[in-house]
């Protein structure tokens, strides 16, 4: 039995794909990189385990390299494995983005490890391999590659979550994050199976053309409806979101910012994918379902952050209900407003990762003085550490959606998509929008409150001593959120449909 | 429809409007202990803006007031097809020159009197910061642009009532935000359905203008809707008023007098240059909502006054009566009516921005505001009662002062109202009676406010205890230098030099534009009756 499989096997004639090593140059740079790291992390002490943050940084930059080459020289999208991974600028922007995101959290862990004791060598391992999965994300056009990919960036980030040993509550924030991680990716290759088990192939352009080609089966509507539960959870959309919270506040403070913007974004641009390529033509089933979890997400998230007293945890449910406006745009990508709304989703997920680590980084320099998490902890920021005061201002207004911060052009593109579309589902979740827009003023104008109107807690005005990368992430934040807000045009220009559409999505979409 | 530009030096708006960031930049590397330093700069920088804009109004070709002036159009974002695209006309020139003047004359003022929350660094640079949105604002021939501007006076005015302000600050200052962001959430999304349904090829106010008037009715009345929610909280008009009060009481002096002056000038600019041109047919539906709306905020704020029992609260409600006038005369959607509402934002900008620096001074010196324990100021400090005086009457509409062209005229225009746009003449006539009677009851409450601070005898706490009141001051206004020379250790004390020469501009345009109001009407009426013209062309298609 077995040998007459292995014949039949073997019997076939193995051709080598022709690979482009160019275009796989950013992630070959990450596995070696990761090799080299394990490599040198074996002899190192502990006192100079600085190198490993060093190299680790100087890594993301590395792989960014042959990202800006391809973003120059390729004007052509480099499809490989016969068009299962795809190099394309929808990808390229993206895996700019992971790296950026990379080299902003290697920058806000640094001292945090180094001062807590924590295992350095592999946290700054499982960073990597991390954003590996993230990068190849991007790219994977193929339902195995988009699994692999999402297990890649997961399971690491389970490991992060946990990363304070003997701290009970980082142990409990990995243990939900895995138990109800690992749930989502069951039902989200539940979902899979079912796409692959009904059109008969794992490669998104083909199980596109399968569903559009006829009507959708029951065993199709329960898959289009497992893989956006699949990528809810990733997403931390209301209701699978219940993992969010305890795990951003037990997890270290950089680990939180990386999962609530690079974790979340991948997660998105999976759903993108599997949404604009595959399921195009399922638009029956997923824009009422993501209508319902857009508006869901928005608005519980804001409501829950209302009532927060803790820091991180207002962030943590301010995500989620950013998660929300993020997802609004999706619910509307086949009542003709694909282009806008794939444009808007990739254009929050860039300002909105600028804005957020911004956030996250002033906690991070503030609560090295105050060692709480607590929003009163910040009360009378600005009569004593006014320069933080300002930076976390600008963040927190951009997350509010003020012009002319960061935030506001990408909400102001997720509407334009809403209204494109100019259905009774675009009109109604713009109001809603709207509506918790004004809802999320409110919990970020808590903090901003604290810091500049109320007195400070103790009287303790002790200088606030921060260290040089944590300034550095802070610099690199700002100047993101300032410069995109004012000069958006920047990076509107990414993102154009044509680039997915160079993969099938064209003749699915007609144009 | 005509629209005509002319683009000689024009980089003079940009150089004007973002001339306050550079000493934002500057004050920034500055120690926030060199207190002199920062007043130093920020007089200096906001001098400097208002010299750009005296040499703005020196360059404005007077003969050419309809068209837009120093027009600039350059790529901003390409993708959603908004330019920063920048020009003044004879309606905007005027607001935008009064705020470089009120701005630099608050800088001035603020060298005294900084609030006592101290830190001039950061007061200041927010001041400028909200200089830098409330011109931008004015110049932005763009949507999207005029909505950036729109909202970058948000946080600055927050700050400036929240950190600076009186006990209920914090309550106040959240109230104000809120407001603000719930009517601009709802204009945005106006904003962007005038934009998709008209099929205009651009944001800016030109392109929107053409395009709008094609939509049909109900798409009009609908997106009217939304702009009307975003520009009536920031006017305010009853029902969305209840900020106001708050946040003029809660607000420092420099913050009342900019929020006065300038800040609720934007929503009824907004009505004029982009609401009412842009959706003829929604204008013409809401134009007798907005005008019976406008007329209950003026018995409302008058009957508000009378129940006042804190001077700068009466002065706020005096406020909402007051932009009832103006918005009566654009509901009017006629010339006349037009012509005086904008009249009337400059006045009311002018008037009640005085009356708030007096409130602020009798604070200063009473620390109470609080009616019933003030009295006979025109005793105790004679000069600074005649100006209260002055400043009253001004504000009642007294004829031969500035405040009576805001007021009478829209009266006027508000008996014939227009026709072509099909406006109820009985309607309009009953609102004009019933807002006439408005203008008595503010004889009454501002004559009855002034009788009972100003005259009579001071009251014995002020007397006898003043020196008591100094001392327990003394150590929070210390730095705050009062340069009155009196060695009697009173706190009372009458106009002080600074005082002078920070309020003298206002008195002297209360005065030139109240005895020669055409100085202002003609620049303004070419622009207007080209906009009623557009209008009554783009209502016929």
């Amino acid at each position: 039995m077995i040998s007459t499989v292995l014949s039949t096997v073997l019997a076939q004639a193995w051709e080598a794909p022709t690979i482009d090593w160019h275009a796989l140059a950013p992630e070959l740079v990450l596995m070696v990189g990761i090799n080299v790291v394990l490599a040198i992390d074996l002899f190192l002490d502990d006192a100079k385990k600085w190198i490993i943050a060093t190299l680790t940084g100087f890594l993301m930059l590395g792989a960014f390299i042959p990202v800006v080459t391809l973003a120059v020289l390729g004007d052509e999208v480099r499809s490989l494995f016969g068009g299962r991974y795809v190099v394309d600028e929808y990808a390229l922007v993206l895996k700019g983005l992971f790296l950026l995101i990379g080299y902003i959290v290697v920058l806000m862990s640094q001292n945090e490890l180094e001062e807590g004791g924590y295992y350095q060598g592999e946290y700054y391992l499982m960073m990597l391999v991390s954003v590996l999965g993230m990068v190849m994300m991007a790219s994977s056009r193929d339902l195995l590659s988009i699994f692999v990919a999402l297990e890649l960036l997961s399971i690491p980030a389970y490991m992060m979550a946990a990363w304070r040993k003997r701290d009970a509550k980082s142990n409990e924030a990995g243990v939900k994050y895995y138990l109800l991680g690992v749930f989502a990716s069951g039902i989200l290759l539940f979902g899979m199976s079912y796409l692959y088990g009904t059109t008969g192939s794992t490669k998104l352009t083909d199980i596109g053309a399968a569903i559009s080609a006829g009507d959708l089966i029951a065993m199709q509507v329960i898959a289009v409806v497992f893989v956006i539960v699949g990528f809810g959870f990733k997403v931390s959309a209301v209701p699978f979101h219940t993992w969010a919270p305890d795990t951003y506040e037990g997890a270290p403070t950089p680990v939180t910012a990386f999962l609530s913007v690079a974790s979340k974004a991948a997660g998105f641009v999976g759903l993108v994918s599997m949404l604009f390529i595959a399921l195009y033509a399922a638009d029956g089933v997923y824009e009422p379902f993501i209508f319902v979890l857009a508006a869901l997400t928005m608005t519980v998230g804001n409501l829950l952050a209302l009532r927060q007293t803790n820091i991180v945890r207002m962030l943590a449910y301010s995500s989620v209900s950013q998660g929300g406006f993020i997802l609004m745009p999706l619910a509307v990508i086949a009542s003709g407003a694909a282009e806008s709304a794939l444009k808007a989703v990739v254009i929050y997920l860039l300002i909105y990762a600028f804005s957020n680590l911004g956030a996250f980084a002033v906690v991070i320099a503030v609560s090295r003085k105050t060692r709480s998490g607590e929003i009163s902890s910040f009360g009378g920021l600005m009569s004593y550490a006014p320069g933080l005061g300002v930076l976390m201002t600008i963040f927190l207004a951009s997350l509010t959606g003020i012009p002319p911060l960061g935030i506001w052009i990408a909400k102001f593109t997720a509407f334009r998509a809403l209204l494109d579309a100019g259905n009774g589902i675009g009109y109604a979740l713009a109001i809603i929008a709207a509506v918790n827009t004004v809802i999320s003023a409110a919990y970020y104008m808590k903090v901003l409150r604290e810091m500049w109107m109320k007195p400070v807690p103790d009287g303790d005005t002790t200088r606030i001593v921060v260290p040089q990368p944590v300034m550095a992430a802070l610099g690199i934040c700002a100047a993101g959120t300032l410069v995109l807000g004012i000069v958006p045009g920047l990076v509107l220009r990414f993102a154009d449909l044509a680039d997915l559409t160079g993969n099938g999505l064209l003749s699915l979409v007609g144009g | 429809m005509q629209f005509s530009v002319l683009t000689d030096d024009n980089w003079l708006l940009t150089v004007g409007t973002f001339l306050p960031l550079v000493g934002v930049l500057i004050m920034m590397f500055i120690p926030a202990a060199d207190e002199t330093t920062h007043k130093q700069i920020a007089v200096g920088v906001s001098g400097l803006t208002l010299a750009v804009g005296v040499w703005t109004l020196i360059r404005f070709d007077y003969g050419a007031a309809e068209s837009l002036q120093f027009y600039a159009d350059v790529e901003w974002i390409s993708v959603i097809s908004s330019g920063y695209t920048i020009g003044l006309d004879g309606i905007s020139l005027p607001l935008y020159f009064l705020s470089m003047a009120v701005t630099f004359l608050v800088a001035l003022y603020t060298w005294d009197n900084m609030p006592d929350a101290g830190n001039p660094k950061m007061f200041l640079m927010l001041m400028l910061v909200l200089q830098v949105g409330m011109a931008g604002s004015f110049i932005a021939q763009d949507l999207i642009l005029f909505f950036v501007f729109f909202e970058l006076v948000l946080l600055p005015m927050y700050f400036m009532i929240g950190v600076w302000g009186g006990e209920d600050r914090q309550y106040a200052s959240l109230k104000f935000f809120l407001y603000t962001m719930f009517g601009s959430a709802l204009m945005l999304v106006a904003f962007l359905a005038l934009f998709w349904k008209s099929g205009a090829d651009s944001f800016s106010f030109m392109a929107l203008t053409e395009a709008g008037a094609g939509l049909g009715r109900n798409t009009q009345v609908w997106i009217f809707a939304g702009m009307f929610v975003g520009f009536a909280v920031k006017v305010p008009m009853f029902p969305f008023h209840t900020w106001l009060p708050d946040a003029h009481t809660q607000a420092p002096t420099q913050g009342s007098v900019i929020l006065a002056a300038i800040l609720l000038k934007l929503g009824t600019y907004g009505f004029v240059r982009i609401a009412i041109p842009m959706l003829p047919e929604g204008a013409k539906a809401w134009a007798p909502v907005i005008g019976i709306l406008a007329v209950i905020g003026i018995i409302y704020g008058a009957l508000g006054c009378l129940a006042q029992t804190d001077m700068k609260r009466l002065i706020a409600f005096s406020s909402v009566a007051h932009m009832g006038f103006v918005m009566l005369g654009i509901a009017t959607l006629t010339p006349l009516g037009i012509n005086a509402a904008l009249f009337g934002m400059v006045a009311h900008g002018l008037i009640t921005g005085m009356l708030f620096f007096i409130a602020g001074s009798v604070k200063h010196r009473y620390h109470t505001l609080e009616i019933k324990r003030l009295g006979g100021m025109l005793v105790q400090m004679p000069k600074l009662g005649w100006l209260l005086g002055f400043s009253a009457m001004a504000s009642l509409g007294l004829p031969g002062l500035a405040g009576f062209w805001g007021e009478f005229p829209a009266l006027l225009a508000a008996w014939n109202p227009n026709q072509v746009m099909g406006l109820s003449t009985d309607l309009f006539r009953v609102l004009t009676v019933i807002a006439a009677l408005g203008t008595v009851l503010a004889a009454a409450y501002l004559l009855w406010l002034y009788q009972r601070t100003a005259f009579g005898e001071p009251k014995p706490e002020f007397v006898s205890g003043a020196h008591h009141a100094r001392s327990l001051s003394a150590a929070a206004n210390d730095e705050h230098g009062d340069e009155h020379g009196d060695d009697h250790g009173a706190d009372i004390h009458d106009v002080t030099r600074l005082e002078w020469i920070a309020w003298t501009p206002f008195l002297v345009a209360i005065v030139v534009f109240g005895v020669y109001p055409q100085l202002m009407f003609k620049v303004m009426d070419p622009a207007v009756t080209q906009l009623v013209e557009n209008l009554q062309v783009g209502f016929g298609r």
